[in-house]
């Protein structure tokens, strides 16, 4: 293990990986090391002194840290402020049974989106600019620290999601928005998927900026406290505001029970943390595909499984958080079924936990057509000649 | 003046054979020919720069583009894209020996889906024909260029375009969910869907602003949002513009992002004023509209709230529109500033920096010491909440060595954004206007890490040369591994 003291000591420690044709896995907190293909490197870098905070002016709406700061710090400095990260990154330790401090770095390198997701955007979305070090061990940057700009290529979308394969992060600036004043949950009982998905597209297509549509069916709903199958409606603003939203979604979709802002936050924390709602250690899928699209994807992985298939839904229908019983998916972990339901409904499935034997011949992300993936090979090439950052990671090693 | 690269004689000599390459692909009026009828498309909006392309070969539809740019890659043919020609920074500014690739014919909408709240469009859709084509089912496209009655989708995608309400409802970025797009070889990718955050790295992302460099995009998904309820919107007069911009940080501050902020100084507010007779304050140094947007239980909430903000920081006009006419009439003026100043100058040259908004007194200042050096006046323009300015220099074209002053005065006051923290463009693009500089806000490190993007996706360099990077992309070059010295402190290091 490589211990860098600051973003120098990172960069010669790269550079001398590169020299020896090494690879690194770089980890801050560790607390997303689950996420993506299993194969690890031997050797570590790790980056966890890169932390503090370097500027923040409530008023320009940015925010400049380095990379390891831990989010938690981040979040609760600018909740001083009344404001946030909008695209509500979520707490995913109790999932992926991790304790370490997820990081600014790797929310944005995992490309996290919470709830919010439907509204706000992901956290590609929000990162403006960065530094980094590439796989020769050379430091460079990208973006800016202003919320406007198109100079050049936006290389910050290209480090969003890359699970730091192209460039080890040290620094990065990203939007903030305000946090809305309050917020309040319409919960709608009973409704079988197919009507919990249409009316969660009835309320998206009001212009009352609903924040967030999930729905738990009966055994989701039942883990949240509710007897009945649940779909949630979320309204934030100001509260005059969200008063009279409540109130004119009401009258549109028909009678639901209200919960306030403390029942609201707690609720859409679990709807994110995926943990508190389905069944413990088996196989989990997450799917993204077209939001009407969705129950019908469910349905077809159902009529496979049965019982041994739960799931729910947020971002309106756009996001399935599956789980399968791992006898039932089998050594296959039911990548041919899940990915096969995608096929006509198009999207895409990410196997995000699994037993190992399941996890070491299933590609976690979905398989690229052979041109795409080839391009993003002369991409990941052009940024990391000699494949010594976190190789392995994306891409299942044959 | 800026150098683009010097024609290849060798690509000229084989014009004929290109042409009738191309006319075996598109037939008829597809490919332009006669010097003519080439003429029309000799520049984009950024019109001090001209150059008669060798060819203009206008495809209709996919298969076509995939052939031409197999070809233009087999030949060595180098190819610039090309949507409505709206650029202010020359991204479509065509070249000598290139062929000029015009994606105007691709002009249906393919599918408008309400239930997942996106359309797919062919990229030569204007921006406002989207939103015509959704708004009777109460969506819009919420990106608005001023030019969104000309400018293209396609183009809005290659610029990564904004507008006054990106603020709260984001840029292009934000609001193209799939791409299908063509490579120089001839390799058609979709990146994206009706549904989001695909795996695998963001190339969707990555396409997006890439001014023309990296493919051509011959189909665009985009998000629709339900038409906000109602909106109203505040014309306030300050006594400085310093004053305004502490405004806009109290209102910022207070947790408002207003649908849209925009601030004009005196001097465009006067143009703009003569113009539309907007009602505008005559008296005030800087003039701030605000615009807030929602149901109207949040828009009466918000206007008290800026109201009183603004009577804080000592607005001398504070006016809020009481009817749709009115608030149309508040913007009026704003959306006209441009030709207004038209009006009161021969020629204005348009710039687009950003800077943090704690800086813009600064700014200001030297800006109008600059003035004084150069002896041309500036009328200033911003989208106030983000901090993206639209100085606006006055010059005549006619006068000797006056465009030279307004351009050498421009790339004066792009130094000064980036000097303060800012970035030399904020909307309108790099292009061939901005490229020259890159260097004052890039190393020579980071240019190349964005031009080894460039030979990922087109390593013979024949997609839009001799924009954005101010030397021309050299592929093997950057690939070329070079081995360091090893007098690190790690190199010793027996573990590797």
């Amino acid at each position: 293990m490589f211990r860098a003291r600051d973003a120098a000591d990172a960069a010669e420690i790269v550079s001398a990986a590169f020299d020896a044709s090494r690879a690194l896995e770089v980890v801050a907190g560790g607390s997303k090391r689950a996420l993506g293909q299993p194969f690890r490197p031997a050797a570590r870098l790790e980056i966890s002194a890169l932390a503090g905070v370097v500027d923040y002016d409530p008023a320009e709406l940015v925010l400049t840290a380095q990379a390891a700061t831990p989010l938690a710090q981040i979040e609760t400095m600018l909740a001083e402020q009344g404001q946030m990260l909008s695209f509500e990154p979520p707490d995913w330790r109790a999932l992926l049974g991790h304790t370490g401090a997820p990081t600014l770095g790797g929310t944005i390198a995992c490309n996290l989106a919470g709830p919010r997701r439907v509204r706000a955007g992901a956290a590609r979305d929000h990162t403006l600019g960065f530094a980094a070090i590439d796989g020769r061990g050379q430091a460079w940057r990208a973006g800016g620290r202003v919320v406007k700009n198109v100079t050049g290529y936006d290389m910050c979308k290209l480090q969003c999601g890359a699970f730091g394969t192209l460039s080890v992060l040290t620094e990065l600036s990203v939007r903030v928005m305000p946090k809305p004043e309050t917020s309040a949950n319409l919960l709608f009982a009973g409704l079988d998927d197919a009507a919990a998905i249409r009316l969660a597209s009835r309320a998206l297509n009001t212009p009352h900026e609903v924040s967030a549509v999930a729905h738990l069916p009966l055994a989701a709903a039942r883990r949240a406290g509710f007897d009945s199958a649940t779909t949630v409606i979320r309204v934030e603003g100001p509260a005059p505001s969200v008063s009279f939203r409540v109130q004119a979604l009401r009258t549109l979709l028909g009678d639901a029970a209200e919960q306030d802002a403390t029942g609201t936050l707690a609720l859409w924390h679990s709807i994110g943390g995926v943990h508190d709602l389905l069944p413990d250690g088996p196989v989990l899928w997450r799917v993204c595909c077209p939001p009407a699209a969705a129950p019908s994807v469910l349905a077809a992985v159902q009529a496979e499984y049965g019982d041994a298939a739960e799931a729910y839904y947020d971002w309106g229908g756009g996001l399935v958080w599956l789980s399968l019983d791992a006898a039932a998916a089998g050594f296959g972990g039911g990548a041919a079924i899940v990915r096969a339901a995608l096929r006509q409904a198009s999207g895409h499935a990410t196997l995000f936990l699994a037993p190992p034997v399941v996890r070491a011949v299933v590609p976690a992300f979905e398989p690229q057509p052979a041109p795409l993936a080839a391009l993003s090979a002369r991409v990941k090439a052009g940024f990391d000649p000699r494949g010594i950052l976190n190789p392995g990671r994306m891409v299942l090693e044959s | 003046m800026l150098r683009m690269p010097e024609p290849d004689a060798a690509t000229l000599s084989r014009r004929g054979e290109i042409v009738a390459a191309l006319r075996r692909i598109v037939p008829g009026e597809g490919v332009i020919d006669s010097e003519v009828e080439r003429r029309a498309y000799e520049s984009d909006g950024l019109t001090a720069y001209r150059t008669m392309p060798m060819v203009v070969v206008l495809p209709e539809t996919t298969a076509q583009v995939v052939q031409i740019l197999r070809t233009c890659s087999v030949m060595g043919v180098k190819v610039v894209p090309r949507g409505a020609g709206t650029s202010l920074s020359g991204g479509a500014l065509p070249l000598a020996d290139g062929v000029l690739l015009g994606m105007g014919r691709f002009n249906r909408i393919l599918q408008i889906d309400i239930e997942n709240r996106c359309a797919v469009v062919q990229p030569g859709v204007t921006n406002l024909g989207i939103t015509n084509a959704v708004q009777d089912q109460g969506f819009y496209y919420a990106p608005d260029p001023s030019s969104q009655i000309a400018c293209t989708i396609g183009g809005n995608v290659a610029e990564n375009s904004g507008g006054v309400h990106c603020l709260k409802y984001g840029l292009t970025t934000n609001n193209v969910i799939g791409l299908e797009m063509v490579t120089i070889e001839g390799e058609v990718l979709r990146f994206g869907g009706k549904f989001l955050d695909s795996p695998g790295y963001d190339l969707l992302g990555v396409m997006v602003g890439s001014e023309g460099l990296l493919g051509v995009v011959t189909e665009v998904t985009v998000r629709i949002l339900p038409k906000p309820p109602g909106a109203r919107a505040l014309l306030l007069g300050f006594p400085s513009i310093v004053g305004a911009g502490e405004c806009v940080a109290a209102i910022i501050g207070a947790g408002i992002i207003p649908g849209g902020m925009e601030m004009m100084d005196r001097l465009a507010a006067e143009a703009a004023e003569a113009f539309v007779h907007a009602g505008y304050p005559l008296d005030a140094e800087a003039v701030l509209i605000v615009e807030l947007d929602g149901c109207e239980a949040e828009v009466d909430h918000l206007v008290a709230a800026v109201e009183a903000l603004a009577a804080e920081h000592g607005a001398t006009t504070c006016r809020t529109s009481s009817s749709e006419e009115e608030r149309l009439l508040f913007w009026a003026g704003r959306k006209a500033a441009f030709p207004a100043v038209g009006r009161i100058s021969p020629d204005y040259y348009c710039m687009d920096g950003t800077i943090p908004r704690r800086r813009l007194g600064e700014v200001l200042l030297r800006m109008k010491q600059m003035e004084a050096q150069y002896g041309l006046r500036v009328a200033n323009v911003f989208h106030a909440g983000d901090g993206n300015l639209h100085p606006l220099i006055l010059y005549d074209a006619n006068c000797e060595g006056e465009l030279e002053r307004a351009e050498e005065f421009g790339n004066d006051i792009l130094r000064l954004c980036v000097e303060v923290g800012g970035v030399l463009t904020g909307e309108h693009g790099v292009g061939v206007e901005k490229r020259d500089l890159m260097g004052t806000m890039f190393t020579e490190v980071d240019l190349q890490q964005q031009q080894r993007l460039k030979c990922a996706f087109d390593p013979q360099s024949l997609l839009n040369p001799g924009k954005v990077f101010p030397t021309l992309c050299r592929c093997a070059e950057l690939g070329r591994v070079h081995v360091h010295g090893g007098q690190t402190r790690f190199a010793d290091l027996p573990r590797f």
